[in-house]
């Protein structure tokens, strides 16, 4: 890709005519103070954080749409759910739409593309921009042919009248005309007219990503780029002692050594020259390591031994009632990698006092600020630019590899630095997924159904991302002059963080649920997709299942008697018909298993259910059919829902079967893909399928993350049902499940 | 001087013999396709074609190429002519961020050179070295069976004469 080098905004803009001035358009909203009323205070999505419709909808003097978004591609498809958003609303064609995605210079500040609140955040505010936007062309139009507006009607990108005329969007935006401040109201289209939003379209990103296309930020190569690898500490804290920087500054190609405390970098005219010089500082540096780890064997033991913030999330009625029968049990998962394909990559440009950025990183607004605190800059002298890289799954390396570019481009200015990390480093420095426990008891009656529920999760953070002082990218920490990482904070509920779906959906009268918040991290962790569901899902839905065996009930009927969301019904309804659920008995060593949750409790329902086969002599699970109902409320893409979900399913059977960061005394372990398998093609489930219910007119509610609680659980019944054995404690591997049926 | 026949074009390549073919691709032909994931060989985000056969690029030195029959995802087809492969791709929406998607193309349209009607067991084991962290496993095991086919109608298709 032959990047801009300069920033693409404002003057591009322009010269392209028309009426789209996006630096007008995210000014901030001091501008009101020009005698304007402040908007009002609720606007639909993130138009309430960039309330001038131009923020969002751009039309050129050549007539094409621009969509604004501060959202980023990270491969979920969401450019072409945001696409049709606004394609369906204009009446244009989608294909004809182009959009602009995170850019701190470009688009709104809608912080992280995370907690799946893209559609519900993004999408809304697009969707009703661009019905607003319809609307005002439809008021130029009724001006400019002289008309009442209800002779009128948007068409394929022009305004036509009863009378058969018809003027084009180009010609009717002129000036300013988009600048306006949004209203709370939108003049959005009936859901029956829609054509775009509910139907499948294929994304627009994969022509490109399927042809060699300079797609990702890894393919970027401007003019005058250099090469550099970044020298990470033996283990976690270890300090730079002394390290002869003029020999590797010797080798071919080598530009210039960084060093800066105990960040060490190179820069190189080459690739491959960089990664043996890299390999060269590596062998000569001298460390002084100071940290240790704690025993893997009882993490989750000294986890819950240290210093805890303890909050009751939820207290109802006499949560001590026994029940005619009361169980316990205990699960628990290990940390987890992202494990991104491609390890984090950035460049940078340090060009007078302003840096220009590409990243990855999932919020390039949060990004900035780290960044500019960490270089002692401000602000608005950082242009983060988001460019796709390899999939993250939640907060990995993407913000580390662009504070390594910003550092190495600060010191060698002028030049374009491309960083990536190698696989080594990703495996062992990327912020994990926090190791969680939780212990549960329930007590049912003898009609079978749940009367009481004790619920405690003890977890670390589930977010140490960049957005403040600089302490949470890894490069600050290790500086000469060091950031101290701020002090980890709880996700509040109702979201929740390590208390994420810690609360059963079902109806039980009397309940309690405490999140115990850890804020010392042995091991580096953060965002992992999904965050504390995974594992309370997991716990739950198992849970609801020795429950529904307690009850000598079916899984399926026992969950429908304590659901109340009609909704909920729906899709554990939806997903046991499809599967062709029954209580036949299975042959041995087959085992069948179901699982609900509602991410979050407020977001997206998804119901999942799963044959397996256990080989008794080893303990191997073999994934069958898989089924999966899902209501995101309003489906905009259905086959982009339909990827996710099978993407989440297979996903999150590879952490369930298969996955566990592994570590000594001194070091992760885990650091490669021989040391942290992963799920590969002979063990993806024989097939899935995925049944979305649609819902028109209901609101977005996301998808990325609804899938993964619901198949490790649905995984973990399926396992219990072909073997007889309940198995607790992530991953369900062949040696545990081995173990657990004696064979 | 490395001579490399990519994509039936010969390049000469003034770079370090030891120089792993990935780099060579990317940097100094700038074909984007193949993507660094490992270094390693254990991802197959890399995997080209030599003489047929998939192979890491991300381990296979530049030394070992010369004479060789090297081909990458950019001569499979362009995104206005995509091939088989591709276009079976594009059709089965297998793709998520699709960092691994080339070296799975790759990989496929090796074995469908050698198996025109692979089953799914022998889809399922030819790709076992490549990774998909997204989990779109089950659109690419869709996406070689309908690549299969279209070779096949691709090769029965009456060829233009020339004359």
């Amino acid at each position: 890709m032959n990047a801009p080098l300069t920033s693409p905004t404002r003057r591009m803009f322009l010269a392209t005519g028309g009426a789209l001035v996006v630096s007008f358009a995210l000014r901030p909203t001091a501008s009101y103070a020009q005698g304007a009323k402040p908007p009002q205070p609720k606007l639909p999505g993130s138009l309430g954080k960039a309330p001038y419709l131009d923020a969002w909808i751009g039309i050129g003097g050549d007539g094409t749409v621009t969509v604004f978004t501060g959202k980023a591609e990270l491969g979920q498809g969401i450019k072409t759910a945001l696409l049709q958003c606004a394609a369906e609303e204009l009446d244009v064609d989608p294909k004809t739409v182009t959009i602009v995605t995170a850019d701190t210079e470009r688009t709104a500040n809608e912080g992280y593309t995370a907690g799946s609140h893209s559609m519900q955040d993004s999408g809304t505010a697009i969707l009703n921009a661009a019905a607003q936007v319809r609307g005002i062309l439809i008021e130029l139009a009724a001006t400019r042919l002289n008309l009442p507006a209800e002779q009128l009607q948007a068409k394929t990108g022009a305004v036509i009248a009863n009378d058969g005329r018809s003027v084009a969007y180009k010609d009717l935006v002129t000036g300013e005309a988009l600048h306006r401040v949004a209203s709370a109201q939108s003049p959005l289209k009936n859901v029956k007219d829609f054509k775009i939003i509910g139907t499948p379209m294929h994304r627009v990103d994969i022509p490109g990503k399927v042809t060699g296309a300079p797609m990702y930020v890894q393919d970027m190569r401007p003019e005058g780029m250099l090469h550099a690898r970044v020298v990470r500490p033996p283990n976690y804290g270890a300090e730079l002692v002394a390290v002869d920087i003029a020999s590797v500054e010797k080798l071919p190609g080598v530009i210039k050594v960084v060093r800066d405390g105990s960040f060490l970098a190179v820069a190189a005219q080459g690739e491959f020259q960089a990664i043996e010089a890299m390999n060269m500082l590596a062998s000569i540096a001298q460390w002084r390591k100071v940290a240790q780890l704690p025993d893997q064997g009882t993490i989750h033991q000294f986890l819950t031994r240290l210093p805890s913030q303890d909050q009751v999330i939820a207290n109802k009625g006499d949560p001590s009632q026994q029940g005619a029968h009361l169980l316990r049990a205990s699960y628990t998962r290990p940390y987890l990698s992202h494990g991104s394909i491609g390890p984090s990559c950035a460049l940078a440009l340090m060009k007078g006092d302003k840096l220009t950025v590409w990243t990855h990183s999932q919020g390039v607004y949060p990004l900035r600020n780290s960044l500019a605190d960490m270089l002692h800059m401000k602000p608005e002298q950082v242009h983060c630019i988001q460019v796709e890289g390899s999939g993250c799954y939640g907060h990995n390396a993407a913000d580390d590899a662009a504070a390594d570019a910003a550092l190495i481009a600060r010191a060698v200015p002028g030049r374009p630095i491309r960083v990536q990390w190698m696989r080594e480093q990703e495996h062992g420095w990327e912020p994990f997924g926090s190791a969680m426990i939780s212990n549960v008891s329930g007590a049912i009656d003898d009609q079978g159904r749940i009367v009481a529920w004790n619920y405690e999760v003890w977890s670390n953070t589930h977010s140490t991302r960049p957005g403040g002082p600089a302490g949470n990218l890894l490069a600050a920490q290790y500086l000469a002059q060091p950031f101290q990482p701020p002090e980890p904070k709880e996700i509040p509920m109702p979201e929740g963080g390590g208390d994420r779906n810690a609360i059963p959906i079902y109806a039980i009268p009397n309940e309690r649920v405490v999140d115990h918040f850890i804020p010392q991290m042995p091991l580096r962790v953060s965002a992992l997709r999904a965050l504390g569901a995974y594992l309370n899902i997991f716990a739950i839905e198992s849970f609801m299942d020795e429950l529904a065996e307690a009850a000598k009930a079916d899984p399926v009927d026992f969950r429908l008697k304590h659901l109340d969301d009609p909704r909920a019904r729906d899709v554990v309804t939806k997903a046991a018909r499809e599967f062709g659920w029954n209580k036949d008995k299975l042959p041995r060593g087959q085992g069948r298993g179901f699982a609900f949750a509602r991410y979050k409790n407020l977001a997206a329902y998804c119901a999942i259910a799963v044959e397996v086969s256990v080989e008794r002599e080893t303990g191997v699970v073999r994934l069958g059919r898989v089924v999966a109902a899902v209501d995101s409320g309003q489906a905009v893409n259905p086959d982009g829902i339909r990827n996710q979900i099978e993407g989440a399913i297979v996903q999150s059977a590879s952490w369930t079967l298969y996955e566990a960061v592994t570590f000594d005394r001194n070091e992760v372990t885990s650091v490669d893909w021989s040391r942290y398998p992963i799920l590969r093609f002979p063990q993806a489930p024989e097939s899935i399928a995925v049944h979305v219910i649609n819902r028109p007119g209901e609101k977005f509610l996301g998808t990325g993350e609804a899938g993964q609680g619901p198949a490790a659980a649905a995984i973990a019944n399926a396992i219990a049902d072909a073997t007889g054995a309940r198995l607790r404690d992530l991953p369900l591997s062949a040696d545990r499940i081995k173990q657990a049926i004696g064979v | 001087m490395t001579v490399l026949n990519v994509n039936g074009k010969q390049h000469e390549v003034d770079a370090d013999p030891r120089t792993p073919l990935l780099y060579v691709l990317r940097n100094d032909l700038a074909l984007n396709a193949a993507k660094f994931g490992c270094g390693l060989g254990q991802c197959g985000a890399c995997t080209v074609l030599v003489d047929h056969n998939p192979v890491f690029s991300c381990v296979t030195p530049i030394a070992a190429l010369e004479g060789r029959y090297i081909r990458t995802v950019e001569d499979l087809g362009s995104a206005d002519k995509p091939g088989p492969v591709q276009r079976a791709f594009i059709e089965e929406q297998a793709a998520q961020c699709g960092y691994c998607i080339p070296g799975m193309m790759m990989r496929a349209q090796a074995l469908l050179e050698k198996n025109a009607a692979p089953s799914d067991a022998q889809i399922r084991e030819a790709m076992a070295p490549n990774l998909c962290r997204c989990g779109t496993q089950m659109r690419i095991l869709r996406a070689v069976h309908r690549a299969a086919k279209l070779m096949t109608v691709e090769l029965n298709e009456p060829r233009e004469v020339k004359g």
